[in-house]
């Protein structure tokens, strides 16, 4: 029921919630490469609606906008797991939710999408869970 | 447009089988050393991908046919799955605070989509 660093000496338990505390920043420039990601292949997809599978193959070769966008979500992928080496599942799973505040941002601010005080205010409720979540991390 | 329950079932299993694809990633991100092999042999890697890319289709597959905040909070029962999976599979302590902070995410995430209509 204990969790392990109860059991590690001082140094072990110092150098684990550093590497907990470089998993959560990771995390975090992760949701953002993820946004990006997400934004690029709205940018690519926009004329296609139900694509075939080949048509999507071939709009991810032919397509700078796709391309890259896939290109983002692998780079994502990698960091995540990079990420879930040392940090906790039930930490950095939640974290990635901050990829919709990043992408209702990019939204507004690139596709001229409607801001809302509902969105503001999800927007800073989800950022706010991600700090609570932040701090009770390290703690343990 | 009104929810289907078929709309609310896909997005349902698409949580479900997001959240396990999660803790596959973490179960197979631990595995990792900095030996090629831990990589290329890495099962549980390669099944933990395939069930996040499962569970966007599902997702995609659901939203085209319901209301967004309709669907939407049965996202959280993938986040709650995620935090069971972290306790039994990998033994960490889910504190009061991240229930916390999890709670306040699934809030922001429901209030972002009511504002998204």
């Amino acid at each position: 029921m204990s969790s392990a660093t109860t059991s590690l000496s001082p140094a072990a338990a110092t150098d684990l919630a550093n590497r907990k505390r470089r998993s959560l920043i990771i995390v975090l420039c992760c949701t953002v490469i993820g946004a990006l990601a997400q934004v690029l292949l709205k940018f690519g997809a926009g004329h296609l609606s139900h694509p075939s599978l080949w048509q999507a193959a071939m709009g991810i070769l032919t397509n700078p906008y796709l391309f890259f966008g896939y290109a983002c979500y692998g780079i994502f992928a990698a960091l995540l797991v990079v990420a879930l080496r040392d940090g906790e599942l039930s930490l950095l799973y939640p974290v990635i939710a901050l990829n919709y505040a990043w992408v209702s941002i990019l939204s507004v601010v690139i596709f001229h999408e409607q801001m809302n005080a509902l969105k503001i205010a999800g927007v800073t409720v989800i950022i706010a869970g991600v700090a609570v979540l932040g701090r009770g991390g390290s703690k343990a | 447009m009104s929810t289907p329950p078929s709309a609310m079932a896909l997005v349902l299993v698409g949580s479900l089988i997001g959240s396990v694809g999660a803790a596959f990633l973490k179960g197979g991100a631990v595995a990792l050393t900095r030996h090629w092999t831990s990589l290329a042999y890495n099962w549980k890697l390669l099944l933990g991908v395939t069930m996040y890319m499962v569970s966007s289709v599902f997702f995609i597959m659901g939203i085209s046919r319901g209301e967004l905040s309709v669907l939407y909070p049965m996202v959280s029962l993938g986040y709650i799955c995620t935090l069971a999976w972290s306790r039994i599979f990998f033994h960490e302590r889910i504190t009061s605070t991240k229930l916390a902070g999890v709670g306040l995410i699934l809030v922001g995430i429901v209030m972002m989509n009511l504002g998204s209509r």
